[in-house]
């Protein structure tokens, strides 16, 4: 049985960890959906300078030939200038680093940012391409057949896992 | 014969081709227009560019001539980042033996992953898309008198942009609705998007005879039919129709059918204008209106290329 | 060769015979009916068991596109497919290519119609030069080389004039004229019935008056010069109103109706399905519904297949494109059946409007069974349904709106002059 942690915890100890090696200018980029609601509490414990920018990879995704435009796509809204800024990726589940790599794809379509770090509330394994959480709340192991997904209900963030059809 | 199974969506109820608004269910309209707001967003920006249709070709196949819309086409393809090829087939060469169907399988075999297809006579698109292999996209850019399902959709993203709620709109539709592939378009897509009163105005030979049946209210008089209206849509009138005994002349058709300021005042106060393009200035509109604070004209076209690039992404990714 | 057809059920809608009777063949006639004449010995015994004996059919309208289209199909295919279809006597129209407005042409086809051994061809002379509208064709050498009558097919008539006198010209020799009403000038551009379906797909409409004011024009001509005018494919209700009130009042004049007219409508367009592309226009379900209450009542004296093979290249075109026509002449019998059937009429009543009525109006002695006729019979199997489709169909023309339909009605055995020109597998 897979015990699946506290996010609520998670994202204190995401907090913890980015606090001294993060600046107030930093650009937080959530990814849709579970790591905008990540980016926003991260934004407001550590003082942002500037809102947290919301990012739909839809269009950047690898894998549109043999899914297509699977989920209802929403707009991706920056409201900072990423050309020269630091940015931080904000993402739930980190797993085979595809979603990653098509948020950097996407960024780098609205500017050259100086920097950019990942922050992931969980590292499931099973990377495919070489890409590594700078701030990570924690690891779990779980297997192939299930899904790993990030919740909100009322206020409070929970993850579940499902199998996967 | 048979009534053959909607040969625009796939056995998953999918959309597979976009041949016309008649026979899609409001969820794919909505669908759409969804897809179409972040397309926006992608125009908006520096580089209007995403990766989504990379390594696809698609051939714009015009068999009737058209700068404009096949321009659009082109620009939201390019958007996708797709390859595109125009082909302006010459309708004398046309004559000259090589079939539609003969044309299309060359570039089929050329490795098209998408046509979109403009011709002169209604149906072209649907026999072109009964004869193409199963991975190949059809989207019909007109056909005849019969539909054009792209404009219709930026219409609809247009009056929802503006208006919000369809299901609390007067529209009327003023013009050549028997010639016209755009009105037969919008007329279903404003009825499956729930609008409760559309109206059509026109004289007696510009009405097909059994418009009523499309589910529209007619009117002969402009002032009438614009009463308390939220959305005005305006179509083209073309000079044929001074031939074959249609009009008498454009002036007397601007005299009864034109929109001028004081016909518009009939409207609702916070009435939106909608042209297909291009304008006929002093013929179906008094340039007052079309360049008027009420003149939605200018978004119609940027909303339009964001409507074509969710059109062949949807099409492409099913 | 002597024949013995037994254990049929024998129809003959002339007589209104419908029973199990044996036929007796022999020197290309009928010779007996029921007991066997004395000392017949029968070459071929044929056990008609399960199946009807009717006359072979008679149709108005089958093109054999011949001469001058022979790339759409030719002599041999379409009358095979005819004989297959258990047609014996067909008429074509003068739509070939020359029209058949001259002596040797009409000659020359029914050379090579009766070389080929199979229906018996009745041509139908063009009524003008060319079909042209311009000049009267010699209607005299025409009918001596074999025109039973004189028409103008699909071509435009617009000149009211030279149609008034083309009528008395004929009625001045009792040539018979057929003519298709249609008004040129309101059908101008048009090629869908002006309903629903032409305002929803966009496509130019030919209105019901084209057909009503063309009609309006003939029966006046006809009631001031009394020929004698039979109207082809009528389409519409109104349309058979104003025939069945004309004939009411006495006027000499017939008409036709087409097998997908009887059946079909402007829905079946559906997604512009070409195979639809017809002339006349498939109208409203309520004009059907008239014509095949013309049929049943005979205000419609006959249901022709209105045969026209297309090739391919002319009908896989958009709509408004396309080749008008559909092929037709396999498929008389199973539609005639299915009409029958559909509005409950005696089988003897109903194949009357295949055999002895288009007889009539052919004016030619066919589609009867008695003794001493000719052995003009179609044997067919009225149970067994069989699939419409390119592999079933002889015609060189497969385009037809029936396409991946079972229908019932086969034809076993196809028999002209005591010969027996087909049978099936």
């Amino acid at each position: 049985m897979i015990q699946l942690p506290d996010a609520e915890r998670l994202v204190t100890a995401l907090i913890d960890q980015m606090r001294p090696q993060v600046s107030s200018a930093a650009g937080l980029v959530g990814i849709r959906t579970g790591g905008v609601w990540i980016a926003e509490r991260l934004h407001t414990a550590l003082r942002c300078t500037v809102p947290p920018a919301a990012l739909d990879v839809s269009f950047y995704r690898d894998d549109f030939d043999a899914e297509g435009l699977k989920h209802a796509v929403q707009s991706s809204h920056i409201p900072f200038e990423v050309e020269g800024r630091d940015l931080i990726l904000v993402d739930d589940v980190l797993y085979t680093g595809r979603t990653i790599r098509a948020a950097m794809n996407e960024l780098f379509d609205y500017g050259r940012p100086r920097s950019i770090r990942l922050a992931a509330l969980i590292d499931r394994g099973g990377r495919e391409l070489p890409i590594a959480a700078q701030f990570l709340g924690a690891t779990l192991e779980v297997p192939a057949r299930y899904s790993v997904d990030l919740e909100q209900e009322n206020g409070r963030l929970r993850f579940a896992l499902r199998e996967k059809k | 014969m048979f009534l053959d199974r909607n040969p625009q969506l796939n056995k998953n109820g999918e959309l597979h081709h976009l041949l016309s608004i008649d026979g899609l269910p409001a969820a794919i309209l909505l669908q759409i227009l969804d897809t179409a707001q972040s397309f926006v967003g992608v125009t908006g920006r520096e580089i209007k560019k995403v990766p989504l249709l990379r390594g696809k070709t698609i051939f714009n196949l015009f068999f009737e001539p058209s700068t404009r819309t096949r321009t659009t086409f082109e620009i939201a393809a390019k958007r996708l980042s797709a390859d595109v090829i125009n082909l302006a087939v010459n309708l004398s060469s046309h004559a000259k033996g090589e079939s539609i169907l003969d044309t299309v399988a060359n570039l089929a075999a050329m490795q098209a992953d998408m046509f979109v297809v403009r011709h002169g006579s209604s149906g072209a698109p649907h026999l072109i898309a009964r004869h193409v292999g199963p991975d190949i996209h059809v989207i019909n850019a007109g056909d005849g008198r019969h539909a054009h399902p792209t404009q219709a959709l930026l219409d609809m993203f247009t009056i929802r942009h503006y208006k919000q709620d369809f299901t609390n709109l007067r529209v009327a539709i003023v013009g050549d609705i028997l010639h016209s592939r755009v009105a037969r378009s919008q007329i279903h897509a404003l009825a499956t998007l729930g609008v409760p009163e559309i109206r059509v105005v026109a004289p007696r030979t510009l009405l097909p005879t059994h418009v009523e049946t499309l589910g529209v209210h007619v009117h002969h008089d402009m002032a009438k039919g614009l009463k308390d209206v939220d959305v005005v849509m305006m179509l083209r009138l073309q000079n044929e129709r001074m031939q074959g005994a249609f009009l008498p002349s454009p002036q007397e058709y601007f005299k009864f059918y034109g929109l001028t300021a004081d016909k518009l005042a009939l409207a609702q106060t916070d009435a939106i204008v909608l042209h297909p393009g291009p304008m006929n200035r002093g013929v179906e509109i008094d340039s007052d209106v079309a360049d008027g604070r009420q003149s939605v004209i200018l978004p119609q076209v940027t909303f339009g290329i964001a409507i074509r690039m969710a059109v062949m992404s949807i099409l492409m990714g099913n | 060769m002597k024949i013995h057809i037994k254990n049929g059920r024998v129809i003959d809608p002339a007589s209104g015979t419908d029973a199990k009777q044996d036929v007796f063949i022999g020197a290309g006639k009928i010779v007996a009916l029921g007991a066997a004449p004395a000392g017949f010995t029968a070459n071929r015994t044929l056990d008609a068991a399960g199946l009807v004996v009717c006359p072979g059919l008679v149709d108005l309208a089958v093109r054999l596109r011949e001469p001058g289209f022979e790339y759409m199909a030719t002599l041999e295919s379409e009358m095979g497919a005819a004989v297959a279809g258990g047609v014996t006597s067909l008429a074509c129209p003068p739509d070939t290519d020359p029209p058949l407005d001259e002596p040797g042409l009409v000659e020359m086809l029914k050379f090579r119609a009766k070389n080929l051994n199979q229906a018996r061809v009745y041509p139908v002379g063009a009524l003008t030069v060319g079909l042209k509208g311009e000049q009267l064709t010699e209607m005299g050498e025409l009918t001596d080389a074999g025109c039973v009558a004189f028409s103008h097919a699909d071509a435009p008539l617009t000149d009211t004039q030279l149609l008034l006198r083309a009528l008395q010209y004929a009625a001045t020799f009792d040539f018979p004229v057929w003519l298709r009403p249609q008004e040129a000038w309101l059908a101008r551009g048009g090629v869908a019935h002006d309903g629903q379906v032409a305002t929803r797909l966009g496509l130019p409409a030919i209105p019901v008056c084209a057909e009503t004011a063309a009609l309006e024009t003939i029966l006046l001509l006809v009631r001031e010069i009394g020929a004698r005018v039979h109207l082809c494919r009528l389409s519409s209700a109104q349309g058979v109103e104003m025939v069945r009130a004309a004939q009411q009042q006495g006027f000499n004049i017939s008409c036709d109706v087409a097998i997908h007219h009887a059946h079909l409508s402007e829905m079946d367009i559906g997604y512009f399905d070409p195979n639809c592309r017809l002339t006349p226009p498939l109208r409203s379900l309520r004009d059907r519904d008239a014509l095949r209450a013309a049929l049943t009542d005979g205000t419609a004296a006959a249901l022709c297949s209105d045969h026209a093979p297309v090739d391919d290249d002319a009908k896989q075109l958009p709509f408004d494109e396309a080749e008008a026509g559909a092929t037709g002449v396999e498929l008389l019998l199973p539609l005639a059946l299915k009409w029958i059937e559909e509005s409950r009429l005696p089988l003897a009543q109903g194949l009357a409007r295949v055999t002895c009525d288009p007889a009539r109006v052919l004016g030619i002695d066919a589609g009867r069974i008695k003794t001493g006729a000719a052995a003009d019979l179609c044997v067919f199997d009225p149970q067994q349904y069989w699939k419409v489709g390119p592999a079933t169909l002889r015609s060189q023309g497969k385009n037809t709106p029936f396409t991946g339909l079972e229908i019932k009605g086969k034809v076993r055995h196809t028999l002209i002059e005591g010969q027996f020109v087909y049978e099936s597998r």
